[in-house]
């Protein structure tokens, strides 16, 4: 089966946790995932300026590895990440912004890749939000 | 043919972006031509509340974008007559008041569901 996933919540969020176990569990299942958008909060998910505590997980890592070892196609909703501040090389030079916090595996791109995405798959499965 | 997509949207006017991003959704969805329906449900049927002063909240008013819809062909728009009736709002002009049970039925139809 196509899954689409979507994440809506921070890499702190169980939520987050659960889809990349999801993602996980449907490529290990012999599943394909087209595409995984992240948006709202779940930009924050692809940061690479997060922080953990050396006890936990750190989430948004696992992310990054699991995409790149993959190489699925991760895209981050641009509109979304520029209003919290996740900018990646491009945008942090076209706003004049000095930090960036996400790079590759990761795109920055826009809402028609979430609806791509949904026409492309079986399932589109959300994680996150209220 | 395209499958179709219900957005759910949850959260009042003024509690974050959430409301706005929801919208955002739809009207892109909308502007690919791609059927899609929106359902406001709990809090989110606040965006339906008529002469909202968004400026007392140094706010953008949101619900202005809502005008939107028909212009970009989005004509499935719903609201859940439960959350309506709990916040003592009046059922809306520019949203078909549905019941409960004709949510289940209305979810069943759409091919996939995001609530936001």
């Amino acid at each position: 089966m196509k899954f689409a996933i979507a994440l809506f919540s921070a890499a702190h969020a169980p939520s987050s946790r659960r889809a990349l176990q999801f993602a996980q569990a449907a490529l290990a299942g012999g599943h394909e995932v087209v595409r995984l958008f992240f948006y709202q909060d779940g930009v924050y998910s692809a940061s690479n300026s997060v922080v953990t505590p050396q006890d936990e997980q750190d989430i948004a890592q696992q992310w990054r590895a699991f995409v790149s070892e993959h190489q699925l196609d991760g895209v981050v909703c641009i509109a979304a990440a520029l209003r919290r501040g996740v900018l990646n090389n491009e945008e942090a030079s076209r706003y004049q912004r000095s930090a960036v916090n996400i790079d590759a595996p990761w795109a920055l791109s826009g809402l028609g890749q979430l609806h791509d995405a949904i026409q492309d798959a079986d399932r589109l499965i959300c994680f996150g939000g209220p | 043919m395209s499958r179709s997509l219900l957005v759910i949207s949850r959260q009042a006017p003024w509690s974050g972006p959430s409301a706005r991003e929801a919208l955002d959704v739809v009207l892109a969805g909308g502007a690919f031509d791609l059927p899609i329906g929106l359902l406001f449900l709990d809090d989110g049927v606040f965006q339906l509340a008529t002469a909202q002063d968004a400026k007392a909240l140094q706010q953008k008013d949101v619900t202005a974008n809502l005008q939107a819809l028909s212009l970009f062909g989005i004509d499935e728009v719903f609201a859940c007559s439960h959350s309506l009736a709990e916040r003592g709002l009046s059922p809306p002009d520019n949203a078909q008041p549905l019941s409960s049970e004709q949510i289940s039925q209305m979810i069943d139809r759409y091919d996939q569901v995001m609530t936001l």
